[in-house]
């Protein structure tokens, strides 16, 4: 795992698995990125020139006791007003030069004016799991977000907005933009033009609750087709093919599972928890933290204590029989 | 302790006074005389006995974070745990290690360095330490009220910050945020205490001839940091007894189901904690202003520029709080005001290092322990300032904020910087107040373990910050590549605990077996230095005049005081 | 290293500093003015946010009389000072007595005017933004102006019983001080609660 971690980021693949700053996919994460590369230039001449005087300074000053004066103090020196000017003047100017650089992308990044075919998308966190739906679209969905790439001669950036449910909660996803705030009865805005199709991942960024940690984020960014696609299938009802899941589904229509989750044209219209309708057509579960497969789904919804504890659904308890059928359901869900 | 060490026959000649054995006392009356004691000096030596008590503790919940987190997906503790680990972690080290420490050498000093006999309010003096302490136990007895005596709750698991609505009762149930919320009440108390008595101190009770311009540096510190206390720890006081306002009489301050705002919370609570570092970071400044010219054998260079840019940093410091709120959505406008006033505090701040760097310039430096410490805080400082102006960009810290970087370059400043300069304080100030030197060839071990140990957590954490990993998490996925940075800044966890401990060992042993101190072992210059060590309960047997910044250094150069160059 | 030093006692011209008392009743004063102006801050935010429950324009009536009493104890407050600088205890007792009762009349009518939001009006602390920040603001104040009075009526103990003499003319100063603290805060709540914010 050492080995496998140190290739990781030592190659130069910074697709699946990197959430590094230094590998901008969009233009707000570009931005930040060249503004960084100031700013990290500046620091570091600072350093090397501050840091080179203080190591001259202990090396050429200290006290030596073979020296002939070294019984003897050396020559007092109480200050210099020139000296001091100098290196209060110089500072200041550094300050005005990054201040200057720094405000020009703070305004192009949140005055950003919003092109016509822009996507809308409100994001509401929860704990400990994201809501996505699309208002013009239809949709709604929870941990997995699709947008489409946005090709930079034509731009087809994703707006969010976003606002929280319960506690505050932070949309991070490194490669494509700096965090935003969800915080509740607040709206936040913030813009994704993914330029590479890919998953970006990112995870929650402001500590909300004992399952702040695997409260992860997954972005796909689609191709125009792609995204198409995905939209037509999420814009359908939930499956609802016959046997054998109709015992799963009986099941699941006449338990507790209703009241938190939504699957659309069903009875269940939950909105605690999030929207199952295409749950099968994700890559994973419990937002972001365990693959999507049949056995993970079943232990899951049978203890989500065992991935996650403190995550607020509850152990459904239900038999092995019960529990077979629902997951059966589930799985058709796509 | 004064009554307790024989002190050496001949080496007291204040004024022509002997001081004899005392005959060995009761236990119990040395308990009773210290719990009763206004005296400025038992009450600091208290505030930083408790202090390092707290700092072995904090330090501990640290290792088991480190242990959690040197993996991914580990199961060392469980996620309740880690989220009380870090919310006590933050909590003990700033308001039951740094603050006692710090007010704790500042009530040993001050008036001694102003030739002064006590503080002006030594009853309020005690009682501030024993609010304080209060709140220290009151604050770990969240550990017992959970499952052992009456199942109310747990230790907090909010943060050390306390971000609303999670610390409302639906989202934060039972006790465990109420110990929080009333440990720091009382010891907030305390700190007003304690900072009224300062500024009351240093403006009331100067010897003769100490105008203002003659004040160690130390003090001018002391002055206003507790000037910003006043300010500072106030807005934090307000906002929780809103917050118990708000889970006991059902009030709405920051209850958003109604209305209210969780970004006010944040406001307040950032209008204190921007100026709690300042407050934890001044004294470290003090103690650089009198030890570095010591072991340079030069006066400080600049000490008008040192003290507008000491006043300046306290005052700008009231004024950039919401760069902890960049990514909360208050608009360009204000990103881009509390941007600029971020930076603007780098410039007195950068002042204030530059002197160090000309005091050091044409000096005789002297490599001891204390002094070894000090340099360690000069290069430390710098780097942790410049991280500081790389967060002060508003865009970088939309990307950076809440992240490992951010603990990274906090960590550089709390430990990097202030422990460095306490520790360095100790290795100067322990002759004073115990009468023995400290064992140079351990503190020097002692530097170097934790030196090693300091650069290989926190200059490796600043990696993971830079690859996407977030802050306050229990754990974290295998496959974004943060293991290996992880496991190297665990490791070094292990250096600095035994850094640590050699450095309390030495505190031990040096009591009872360092070599005789004297009064003046390092040949220094402020007042402090005139008295027996430790010296006697009222100070001075007869209250000084002083002429100059450095009386001792007029006294030890009578050819050249400095005197004539004022 | 070297030896104990011995400070040379010169004489100097007088070396007079500010008094104790004073500057740490300011260091108060300027503490509790920070906390004060926080839930000021609060009470200003919150102006018009409401989403239920009665406004401030429909249930508060102007507090004129209590505010002129409180405002004129800090000026009998100044006078018990100013009696006892000139050793005269009895005009000090009989001032200070009637600070004692401007402030109680003060007391009595916050509580007065609670009594009827709470079972007139059905505002409480639990009510709306309103009700919260109103209470815990003029509250905090209340609470300031109670201690005031408790110290307020020991000085007049003290004053009547012969314990309280000129030589403790700056202490009473001092509690002074705080008063007219007190009262200034008062001069705060009443613009911002009863003046703009209606």
């Amino acid at each position: 795992m050492l080995a496998r971690n140190a290739r990781t980021f030592l190659s130069s693949d910074f697709s699946q698995g990197s959430t590094s700053i230094f590998a901008p996919a969009g233009t707000p994460a570009h931005s930040i990125f060249s503004l960084s590369m100031l700013v990290l230039g500046i620091t570091f001449a600072i350093f090397l020139i501050v840091a080179g005087l203080l190591l001259y300074a202990i090396v050429r000053y200290r006290h030596r006791a073979s020296d002939a004066d070294a019984s003897q103090e050396p020559p007092q020196i109480y200050g210099s007003n020139q000296i001091e000017l100098s290196w209060t003047v110089i500072p200041i100017l550094i300050v005005v030069l990054l201040f200057l650089a720094t405000t020009r992308i703070i305004l192009s990044t949140q005055n950003a004016p919003k092109p016509a075919a822009a996507l809308d998308v409100t994001v509401v966190g929860h704990q400990f799991w994201w809501e996505f739906s699309y208002p013009k679209l239809g949709i709604v969905t929870a941990n997995e977000l699709h947008i489409p790439v946005s090709d930079p001669k034509h731009p087809t950036p994703t707006y969010l907005t976003m606002t929280s449910a319960d506690t505050d909660h932070s949309f991070w996803v490194p490669r494509l933009a700096g965090k935003m705030d969800l915080i509740p009865n607040q709206i936040n805005t913030m813009w994704l033009d993914p330029q590479a199709a890919g998953l970006y991942l990112g995870q929650c960024a402001q500590y909300c609750g004992v399952e702040h940690a695997k409260m992860l984020i997954r972005v796909y960014a689609d191709s125009p087709a792609d995204f198409a696609a995905w939209v037509a299938r999420q814009q359908k009802p939930a499956v609802n093919s016959d046997d054998p899941t109709a015992a799963g589904r009986a099941i699941f229509q006449h338990s507790v599972c209703i009241s938190c989750h939504t699957v659309a044209g069903t009875v269940a219209t939950g909105r605690f928890g999030p929207d199952l309708t295409h749950l099968a057509s994700r890559d994973t579960i419990a937002s972001g933290s365990v693959p999507n497969t049949p056995a993970n789904l079943r232990a899951f919804v049978d203890n989500p204590a065992h991935f996650k504890p403190g995550a607020l659904m509850p152990a459904m308890h239900l038999n092995q029989h019960d529990l077979d059928a629902v997951t059966a359901y589930l799985a058709t869900l796509k | 302790m004064a009554t307790q060490t024989p002190a050496p026959a001949d080496t007291n000649q204040i004024s022509g006074l002997v001081t004899y054995s005392a005959p060995r006392r009761l236990v119990l009356d040395v308990l009773h005389d210290w719990v009763t004691t206004v005296d400025h000096k038992k009450i600091g030596l208290m505030y930083i006995g408790y202090a390092l008590v707290f700092l072995v503790i904090g330090g501990f919940e640290a290792l088991l974070m480190r242990i959690q987190l040197a993996i991914p997906n580990n199961h060392f503790v469980s996620p309740q745990t880690f989220n009380s680990l870090f919310t006590m972690h933050g909590t003990t080290m700033v308001f039951f290690v740094g603050m006692p420490i710090l007010f704790g050498f500042g009530n040993y000093l001050v008036p001694l360095m102003i030739g002064a006999r006590d503080m002006a309010f030594p009853r309020l003096n005690a009682f501030s330490f024993w609010i304080s302490a209060f709140g220290g136990f009151l604050l770990y007895f969240s550990y017992f009220g959970a499952s052992g005596l009456y199942g109310a709750g747990g230790a907090p698991d909010v943060g050390w910050f306390a971000y609303a609505p999670l610390t409302a009762r639906v989202f934060s149930p039972g006790h465990s945020t109420d110990y929080w919320t009333l440990a720091i009440l009382l010891s907030g108390i305390g700190s007003i205490g304690t900072a009224i008595n300062i500024v009351a101190t240093t403006l009331c009770m100067r010897c003769p001839g100490m105008k203002l311009s003659r004040m160690p540096l130390l003090v001018w510190l002391y002055l206003v940091t507790s000037s910003l206390v006043f300010v500072a720890v106030s807005p934090l006081t307000a906002a929780q007894i809103m917050l118990m306002l708000d889970r006991y009489a059902g009030s709405h301050f920051f209850d958003t189901q109604a209305g209210g705002s969780a970004v006010l919370w944040m406001h307040f609570f950032w209008i204190f904690g921007h100026p709690e570092v300042y407050i934890l970071v001044l004294p470290a400044f003090a103690f650089a202003n009198e030890i570095i010219p010591v072991f340079s054998r030069k006066a400080i260079f600049g000490y008008p520029a040192m003290v507008a840019a000491s006043v300046g940093i306290g005052f700008i410091s009231l004024s950039v709080w919401a760069h902890h709120m960049f990514t909360v959505g208050l608009g360009p406008g204000a990103n881009t005001f509390f941007t600029l006033a971020t930076m603007v505090i780098s410039v007195p701040t950068g002042i204030k290092l530059f002197n160090w760097l000309a005091t050091l310039w044409g000096g005789k430096i002297h490599f001891t322990a204390s002094m070894m410490f000090a340099i360690g805080f000069l290069f430390q400082f710098l780097i942790a300032g410049l991280t500081g102006i790389m967060l002060s960009v508003a865009p970088f810290d939309w990307q950076l904020g809440n992240s490992y970087f951010v603990v990274a370059h906090f960590h550089y400043v709390l430990v990097g910087a202030i422990l460095f300069m306490i520790f360095s304080a100790f290795y100067y100030w322990y002759p004073k107040m115990t009468g023995r030197m400290l064992s140079e060839r351990l503190g020097k071990w002692h530097f170097w373990i934790f030196l090693i140990g300091f650069h290989l957590t926190f200059d490796f954490m600043h990696v993971p910050g830079l690859l996407g990993m977030p802050r306050r998490i229990y754990t974290y996925e295998a496959d974004r590549g943060w293991m290996i940075w992880n496991l190297i800044v665990s490791s070094g966890a292990v250096f600095q605990a035994a850094g640590a401990l050699l450095f309390v060992y030495n505190l031990v042993w040096s009591y009872f077996k360092g070599p005789i101190a004297g009064p003046d072992p390092w040949d220094a210059w402020t007042l402090e230095w005139s008295t027996p060590s430790p010296p006697p309960a009222y100070n001075f047997a007869v209250i000084p005049t002083v002429e100059s910044r450095r009386p001792l250094w007029d006294l030890k150069h009578p050819d050249d005081p400095d005197s004539n160059y004022e | 290293m070297s030896q104990a030093a011995v400070i040379p006692q010169t004489t100097t011209p007088t070396w007079e500093l500010p008094s104790r008392g004073v500057v740490g009743m300011a260091c108060l004063i300027i503490a509790e003015s920070a906390i004060f102006t926080i839930f000021v801050v609060a009470y200003i935010y919150y102006l018009g946010k409401d989403r239920t429950g009665p406004t401030p324009r429909q249930i508060l009536d102007l507090p004129i009389f209590t505010t002129v009493c409180l405002l004129s104890s800090s000026l009998t407050v100044h006078l018990a000072v100013s009696a006892l600088d000139h050793a005269r205890r009895g005009l000090c007792s009989l001032w200070l007595a009637a600070t004692v009762l401007l402030g109680g009349i003060f007391l009595g009518g916050t509580a007065h005017e609670w009594y009827k939001l709470i079972y007139r009006d059905g505002l409480t602390l639990q009510t709306n933004l309103f009700g919260t920040t109103f209470y815990s603001l003029v509250g905090l104040h209340a609470t300031h102006v109670l201690v005031g009075l408790v110290m307020l009526s020991l000085a007049l103990i003290f004053s009547l019983n012969g314990s309280m003499t000129a030589k403790h003319t700056g202490r009473l100063e001092v509690l002074s001080l705080y008063w007219h603290f007190v009262d200034a805060v008062w001069v705060v709540v009443f613009t911002v609660v009863y003046v703009l914010g209606r």
